[in-house]
């Protein structure tokens, strides 16, 4: 995973709220089985059905972090909408709530989710409409927000902000707990299943 | 101090607790499909990492699978591959595998229950939202992502964070013709699709009591609907009975221990939840939803919500989009209107009892010459329960198309898609927009309904039926 410091870019406006991980990405871009290039599949059927949708719209076409409306990446568990967003060229996504596993798949994946208050959103879409070039700044160390003359703070996990600041891999970080994980196994009552065929 | 039930299950569960990190949760159960863990497995590869438990990692194959000619290759080249990496890694990491024709194989959370592999008290894990299933059970389950899955698959661990705690309470009884599918979809519209966001359900009260296992495991399915982390409820002898005998159900010695562990699986007096909402059993009717998310539904006697009632002006552009998407005007009865493709399946209403409860209303009766009805078992096991209680010849002579077991139309991975512009009476979990097909539009019913509906063409609960007979 790449390490997440701080990240200066254009932003986009989607003003939707409840955007679930299948108008993210649909299911039949994931029968794919690599990890990359699903930037084809971000947001396709919003981007082929609607002339005016954002994303068409050659000003935000650079953009970088998207500022979407509440209850960003519901529904599906699939990490491919991440993937996606990271793919079409988003590092960030602002939202003034998010679903838990999208939330949590962004910080394996690498893609910061901010949460800000939604009228905060809403200046947000404003300034970025009003002049698209406005470039916004998301630091995590200082965990703030910027543009223009606007800085707003945003709550991080600091476990979280820890990995993504180092770009730390979980499964490295667990396999030096092994010892627990073993002494944990040896007392699990021997009543609990195994997948193991039956004969 | 007094516990929920879900912290009992989560606190077992714990490997390592400390300050400034989250808890490692150990995972007694990971089930795998073919969509979320190929890249799980090719990172173990390029790390050089083995699979920690196979012993505790069960394979199905369910999302692309079609349900025609199952036996034939796969006719689309991108879903055969899927299928084929899932047999390749699962060959060379040592994970049983259901493959398709396999009497084990189905929709992952169809599996996990009917082989007795689903039991209280577990922690259980799946690369697929609706693992909350398994929390009928009284197990702790809950969907995760890719990289997830590929840290259970090294380590049979989980970095978690204690769930906030929230009871829904159902109380009362249902009247008939109303089930476990309108009581989540009423608390879904209820609380909206993230009412639940960082918490537990723990569904309770005695219309909770009073269901089925199957019914249970609707509920609980259909949990990530609301925003919940899991939905869970209290192991009793509903669930004893569901698992006795089962394949991998304890035996002898081990059962009687086992189910006096069980017995421990209840949340104590007197603990106060983060949240909680109350429900009476009795005010419902069957429920439908109108729009693009599971919060958007009704009663079935509603009408399609008017855009101009909301003054919110980010809940007004929802319903409008909704609206828009979906072809409906605002005022319309919910009952007059008409749909083309009836679905009866998937991991929330795909088990022998939804099958039984609709075969039961078409019984006799043969569906709308203009409407396509799709019956898709959950399981290959389900499948053939019902063929042997006759299920298949009552939907077949209704006019019905009897299919293979697996995800199907709910997501349309595979061929059975809706064309665009279609509407379906659907009994899966997500009415997004083109879930089951481009451009399709979803109603989101219970298997009740979506019988009474494929009669006559247009939603109808079954109610409505005996009615116009009348």
């Amino acid at each position: 995973m790449d390490a997440f410091t701080t990240h200066t870019g254009t932003a986009a406006p989607l003003r939707r709220s409840n955007v679930d991980t299948d108008q993210i990405i649909p299911a039949e871009y994931l029968k794919r089985i690599t990890r990359t290039g699903f930037e084809d599949g971000l947001f396709v059927a919003w981007r082929t059905n609607e002339p005016d949708f954002v994303l068409n719209q050659p000003a935000y076409a650079d953009a970088s972090i998207l500022v979407a409306g509440p209850d960003f990446g519901t529904g599906s568990s699939r990490e491919h909408a991440n993937w996606a967003l990271l793919d079409g060229g988003f590092r960030v996504v602002i939202s003034s709530r998010f679903a838990d596993i999208f939330r949590n798949n962004s910080t394996k994946a690498g893609l910061l989710t901010v949460v800000l208050p939604q009228e905060q959103v809403e200046a947000l879409w404003t300034a970025i409409e009003a002049d698209p070039t406005t470039r916004v700044t998301v630091d995590l160390r200082e965990k703030q927000v910027g543009y223009g003359d606007t800085t707003l703070p945003f709550e991080v996990d600091d476990y979280v902000r820890w990995r993504l600041l180092e770009g730390l891999d979980d499964v490295g970080l667990t396999e030096r707990n092994l010892d627990d994980i073993e002494a944990f196994e040896a007392g699990r009552p021997s009543w609990l299943p195994t997948a193991t065929p039956l004969s | 101090m007094p516990k929920t039930l879900a912290e009992k299950v989560y606190e077992a569960h714990v490997v390592r607790s400390a300050a400034g990190e989250p808890d490692l949760l150990f995972i007694d159960l990971h089930l795998v499909h073919e969509v979320t863990s190929p890249q799980a497995f090719d990172g173990l590869r390029a790390a050089g990492r083995t699979v920690r438990r196979p012993d505790l990692t069960m394979a199905t194959e369910d999302h692309n699978v079609p349900t025609l000619d199952i036996l034939a290759p796969i006719a689309d080249p991108v879903s055969r591959a899927q299928i084929e990496a899932l047999r390749t890694n699962t060959a060379e990491f040592g994970i049983r595998l259901a493959p398709m024709g396999d009497r084990d194989q189905g929709i992952v959370h169809v599996i996990g229950p009917q082989l007795g592999l689903t039991q209280p008290g577990m922690t259980i894990v799946c690369g697929d939202s609706h693992t909350s299933t398994h929390g009928a059970f009284g197990a702790l389950a809950f969907g995760i992502g890719t990289s997830e899955v590929e840290h259970v698959l090294a380590t049979q661990t989980l970095p978690q964070y204690a769930p906030k705690q929230m009871a829904v309470t159902v109380t009362g009884r249902l009247a008939p013709g109303v089930s476990a599918k309108d009581i989540i979809l009423a608390v879904i519209a209820e609380i909206g699709t993230n009412g639940a966001q960082g918490h537990v359900i723990e569904y309770r009260g005695s219309a909770i009591e009073a269901l089925s296992m199957e019914s249970r495991m609707t509920i609980c399915n259909m949990s990530i609907e609301a925003g919940a982390k899991a939905g869970l409820i209290a192991p009793d002898q509903t669930t004893l009975d569901f698992l006795r005998g089962r394949p991998h159900a304890p035996q002898g010695a081990d059962w009687d221990a086992a189910v006096e562990y069980w017995s421990t699986l209840r949340t104590d007096e007197g603990v106060v939840f983060d949240r909680e909402v109350v429900l009476d059993a009795a005010t419902l009717t069957p429920f439908v939803t109108w729009g693009t998310n599971p919060g958007q539904g009704l009663p079935i006697a509603g009408t399609v919500p008017d855009p101009a009632d909301i003054a919110d002006e980010g809940r007004r552009r929802d319903v409008e989009q909704a609206l828009a998407y979906m072809g409906l005007e605002p005022g319309t009865p919910l009952r007059e209107i008409e749909v083309d493709t009836v679905f009866l399946g998937s991991c929330t209403n795909g088990r022998i009892e939804d099958l039984r409860v609709a075969a039961e209303l078409l019984r006799g009766k043969r569906i709308d010459p203009g409407t396509r009805m799709l019956v898709v078992p959950g399981s290959v096991g389900v499948k053939a329960q019902a063929e042997e209680e006759g299920l298949d010849q009552v939907f077949l002579d209704a006019g019905a198309e009897w299919r293979g077991a697996g995800c199907s139309m709910c997501l349309g991975m595979n061929p059975d898609q809706l064309q665009p512009g279609e509407r379906s009476a659907s009994t899966s979990n997500r009415n997004f927009q083109g879930r089951q097909g481009k451009g399709g539009r979803t109603h989101l019913v219970s298997p009740s309904v979506a019988a009474a509906t494929a009669l006559t063409g247009k939603l109808t609960a079954p109610a409505d039926l005996t009615t116009a007979q009348a």
